[in-house]
This record gives structure tokens, sequence and C-alpha cells, in this order.
């Protein structure tokens, strides 16, 4: 039932300019993936040449068992959902809907039975005679999905399906999609520049960047091990800091000690994320508080020395627990981190020294 | 009170410009009695300026929506060069005098025009004849359906038609089933407009038509033609027939608006959020 998608070399420029550089992905039958990248990185290209709206310069596109790359949209099976919905504006919701079968000549009983089936599915039942113009963004957009899957494609492609939503929408009809593709099982791809997005809903996410694919795999995997310095800094912000790495102990050219990684002498940068920086309160501690603020659940403080500042993160549980408070004197440790040599050779894990972590048992 | 001045400045200007023509052509239409005014209405020389004008308009106003649409079509869906060419063009029967559209037609057409050798050779009439009024007549009607789609095809953007394509239709399919339908409220202006103006109008077909009174008069000519000759309220009897097209065009047009006021509302609702 489920298929999969075999994309091999792909190749696509506009006017020169090269949008998909040699991209080759599969995508496993019945799979939640998400294409993540910033705007420009070739993502949405890359939906549209499976979808058969645009045709690649090079390479094949393998949809199931057969070879789509020169099929008509219409013979690839797919599915599609836009950004900006485009929902037919002369249409009610049930005629946008009915839309796929009426061209492919259904019956009219089975027309009707089969958009009320989906016209339940996405809770619009009682929607079913307004037009599009009438509808909530998040109303509009599971009307456009259900359209898409009037004809039963045996693809899902979803271009930014949330982005045009506010965010506690988004979160509902995230939760909703995930529900949905539990219970159908269709291959889906979905395009998003929304890391939290992506890796709340997809089984796997690849990252793209300038055209070329970055990584791929679980989003536990890629948070913990990003990469490359792309990905590392499209994954949320970090303290970056030029350390040397010296018989395995990494020391910030500042002057401090970042902690031990198994790695060859020389220098490198180090990237350090905010919840791995934690601050403790020592009367004789190298460093100062500069500034605290608490949003919400988060808590931020931002400790200096010697004119370097980081930033760290905790929940304002923990802060309250610790005591800190602006203008104190503390210890720095890190707790993780990735360290980025200068030749691009792998990433290597930064790990917390063992004094330090001593310090943290106490 | 500033408001209340603006407005009933506003009232005073229609009413003189506007109502009060309005009612001095029927009450002048009227004048002899309903009898005479029917009986002129019923002249032969008068039921076939009606007929001509009917033909044209039929002739013109299709015409003019199918290049319409083609016009929107291929602006709105494709870059090329001579594009923003195409558009300006579009407008140039707006600014040309109707007058000089039936000159160059003559200059064209005629006797002594350019291709006027080679059509009576061949027997073709043009000019003095219905061919040259329905060409004169979509020359100056040109713009109408055109300028009220492109915009809105600009607007609307290539979403659903790409939409239609990832639900498997055909490109007739997309044309009948998308493209046109959601352009049908600036096509369906626009054609009311084309329809008044085709009916309407005098300048060029004036120069074209050679004016013989019951054979190439239309309804504007035939006024002419009466008021000439002295037929004072016949004239009228025939302008209050181009009053009341006006009208029924006005009606026309509220009447839709209100069948479809439902998704004309949304439509409007969305443009404001």
């Amino acid at each position: 039932m489920s298929t999969e998608i075999t994309i091999s070399h792909v190749a696509r420029s506009f006017g020169g300019h090269t949008v998909l550089d040699n991209v080759t992905l599969t995508v496993q039958p019945g799979e939640l993936l998400a294409l993540l990248g910033p705007s420009g990185s070739g993502k949405t290209t890359l939906l549209r040449l499976i979808a058969g709206l645009d045709q690649p310069d090079r390479g094949n596109i393998i949809i199931g068992d057969f070879d789509a790359t020169a099929r008509k949209p219409k013979e690839r099976g797919v599915g599609f959902v836009f950004q900006h919905y485009a929902l037919f504006r002369h249409m009610t919701v049930f005629e946008n809907i009915a839309f796929a079968l009426r061209i492919r000549k259904t019956p009219k009983a089975e027309v009707k039975m089969r958009v009320e089936e989906l016209l339940s599915l996405i809770q619009l039942e009682t929607l079913a005679g307004r037009y599009p113009a009438q509808l909530s963004g998040g109303q509009r957009q599971r009307v456009a999905l259900a359209r898409a899957l009037a004809s039963q494609p045996r693809v899902l492609l979803l271009d930014e399906p949330f982005g045009a939503l506010d965010a506690v929408v988004r979160r509902d009809l995230r939760r909703w999609l995930r529900q949905l593709h539990e219970v159908q099982k269709i291959t889906t791809i979905f395009v998003t520049h929304d890391q939290e997005e992506a890796f709340d809903l997809a089984d796997r996410v690849v990252i793209m960047n300038a055209g070329k694919i970055c990584q791929e795999g679980t989003p536990i995997d890629i948070y913990q091990s990003p990469a490359n310095v792309f990905v590392h800094e499209f994954l949320g912000e970090s303290n970056q800091l030029p350390c040397h790495i010296n018989g395995h102990a990494v020391q910030a050219d500042a002057g401090f000690a970042l902690g031990e990684a198994n790695a060859p002498d020389g220098p490198a940068r180090a990237f350090i994320r905010p919840h791995h920086v934690l601050p403790l309160l020592n009367q004789r501690g190298a460093w100062g508080i500069s500034r605290i603020a608490a949003t919400g659940a988060q808590a931020r403080v931002s400790v200096t020395r010697n004119g370097t500042t980081l930033e760290a993160a905790m929940t304002a549980d923990a802060l309250l627990e610790s005591g800190l408070g602006a203008d104190m004197a503390v210890d720095v440790i890190f707790t993780g981190g990735t360290i980025f040599r200068p030749d691009g050779s792998g990433p290597v894990r930064l790990g917390a020294l063992k004094p330090a972590l001593a310090q943290l048992r106490k | 009170m500033v408001r209340i001045t603006l407005i009933i400045a506003a009232m005073l200007f229609m009413a003189l410009f506007l109502v009060f023509p309005l009612a001095v052509v029927f009450s002048e239409a009227l004048s002899a009695g309903l009898g005479s005014y029917l009986s002129s209405i019923a002249d032969p020389n008068v039921t076939s300026a009606i007929e001509l004008t009917l033909i044209i308009a039929v002739i013109a106003v299709p015409a003019n929506l199918i290049f319409g649409v083609c016009a929107s079509w291929c602006i709105a869906r494709f870059d090329f060069v001579g594009r923003n060419l195409l558009i300006t063009l579009i407008d140039l029967p707006f600014s040309i005098s109707p007058v000089i559209a039936g000159l160059l037609e003559v200059l064209l057409f005629g006797l002594n025009g350019l291709l006027g050798n080679w059509l009576s050779n061949n027997n073709i009439q043009i000019i003095f004849a219905l061919p040259g009024m329905v060409i004169a007549t979509i020359f100056v009607t040109f713009p109408f359906v055109a300028r009220e789609v492109i915009p809105l095809a600009q607007e609307q953007g290539n979403d659903e038609e790409e939409a239609a394509v990832t639900l498997g239709a055909s490109g007739l399919q997309i044309f009948w089933r998308v493209s046109l339908p959601k352009l049908r409220w600036g096509l369906f202006y626009g054609v009311l407009l084309c329809n008044a103006r085709a009916m309407g109008e005098f300048g060029a077909v004036s120069v074209v038509s050679g004016k013989v009174f019951g054979e190439t008069d239309t309804l504007s000519l035939a006024v002419e033609s009466l008021y000439e000759s002295y037929e004072i309220q016949a004239a009228f009897a025939v302008a209050s027939l181009l009053a009341m097209l006006a009208l029924v065009t006005l009606v026309l047009k509220s009447a839709l608006e209100w069948w479809h006021r439902e998704e004309l509302h949304a439509v409007r609702r969305k443009k404001a959020a």
C-alpha cells in the first residue's frame, strides 16, 4: 500500500542559478519526512519536482515502482498542499474537495460519499457550503488537505503547511496531521523552515542548504550530532568560541577550559548551546552575571568574564533554586558542546571536565 | 456640516447632469402620447436600426470577450518580450478619438484606401456596410473586457491552476473549471460595459456607415438622422431606447451583485483583511 520515493542525482537551475545540486534521497514507504532548510535552500523546488509541477534538468524521480520523471502530474498519484492553500475561490468547500473526483468522472453518488467522508475526517461537515474566503486559515488548510486526499494519492506533499497560521492553530493542526498520518500511513513529505515543527512532526528530517542535502536522520540524531557548522547554527543559537585542542584538553582562546574532546591537537571552534552552559554560585568565581531574563518557563542568564559573554539557559525553576542573581560571581561549567575543526573534518563531541562533573555531583 | 454640504452638492450635480437629461429624453419621447411613441419605434427604418445595432453587438461583444480572455491569459501567465507594449496598446482605443478610428478604417478599406482596390476587385464591401461598422465597434470597445480582466488575473496569480494540475486536471479542464470561473466577475463587468458601448457607439460607426437611414443606421445614428429631419419626438423615442439600455445594464449589474452577494462579500472581506 505505502509507496517509496527514490530521488537520484536530481539537479535544477533557473536562469544559470543552481537551485538543486545533485540531490539524492530515498523516502521510506509510509514515512513522514521533513525537508528543513532556510528559504532559498531548494526544498520547495524539490517538492515541486516530485509533484511534477516542474521538470529536473538531470536525474530521476522514482515513485513506487515506476519512473515518474517524464510523467505528467496526474499520472504520479501525488497529492499536493500549497503554502497559501490555493483553494478554488469560486467553489464551495464541497466542490473544492470534489474537484479531483469530478474531473475523473466519478459517479455522483460516489463523489458525495467520498467528500462527506473527507469532510468528517477534517471535522468541517457543517461548512460544506461555504466559500474559501469565509473560512479561517486553519479551516482552509484542512480543506486543502482533504482536497489533496480525495483522489487517494500514494504520496502526500505539503509545502510549508503551517507557515501562514498563528502559533496555537499551528500546534493543533500539527498534532492532527500526525494523528492522520498514523491512521493513513501515506508516504508524506513536508517542507518547512521551522526546526521545531520539523522535529516535532517528522519521523526523519532532511536538512537542506544551497541546493544540497546537509544531513538526514532522526530528529534526535541530528540535534545530538549535527554534521557541520551550518546544521548546528540552523538548529538553534549557540555560544561560539575559538579554541585550541591540546592533548584532548580543549582550551578557549579567551583563557578558560571548555572540557575534553577526542580530537587531534590544533585550533578549532567550539559551539556550545545555552543549556550546556551552567553557572554555579561561587564567591571567588571568575565569571560575573551581567543579565537575567525569565521568559515564562525558560530563563536566560548572561555570564561575562574579561569581555567574553556567554548565554546560559535553564528552566525558571532551576534559576530560582540556584539562587543566582544579578552581579553575582559564579563559576561556569560546560556540560556539552560540539567541536568543529577548520579542515571541515567530522565534528567531535565536547565532554565536561571530570573535576567539573565532580563539582556538579556535590 | 461639511459632509452634508458635500452630499447635497454631489446630489445636485447628479440631478443636473444625469437625472434631468434622462427625464427630458423620456418626457419628449412621450410628448405626443404613448400611441405615437410606439408607432415611431415601430417605423421600419427604426426597427432596421435596432436590428443592425443588435447584430453589431452580437458580433463585437463575443469577439471582445475572446480577445480579453486571451490577452489576460498570456499577460498574467507568461513573461514575454513586448508584454508591456501589449498592455499599453490595449489602451490605445481609449486615447484615440472614435472619429479618427473611423477615418483610419476608411483610409485602409475605402475605395481609395490601401486595400480598397483589392477589396473592390474581389467584390468585398467593408466601408458603408456591416463589416466596417463591426470592425469600427470592435476597435472602439477593444479595451473594455481586457482592462477589467487583466488586473484581476494578475492579482489572482497562478496558484489555483497549479493546484488543479496536481489534482489531475488537463489544460482544457483547468481553463473551463478554474481559470475562466475565477475571472467571471471581471468578465461579466467587462461584457456589460462593452455591450453598452457597442450599442451606443456613435463617432467611429458614423464615419464608416455612410448613414443610409433604414440601411446602415444604428440606433445612435438613427437619433441623429431623425433629429436632422426635424422629427424631434421620434428622435427622442429612439433615444429613449438607448437610455433604457443604459438603465437595464445598471439593473443587471446590481441584480447580479445581489444574487452573488455572499461570495462577493467573502471576497471583499478577504481583500480587506
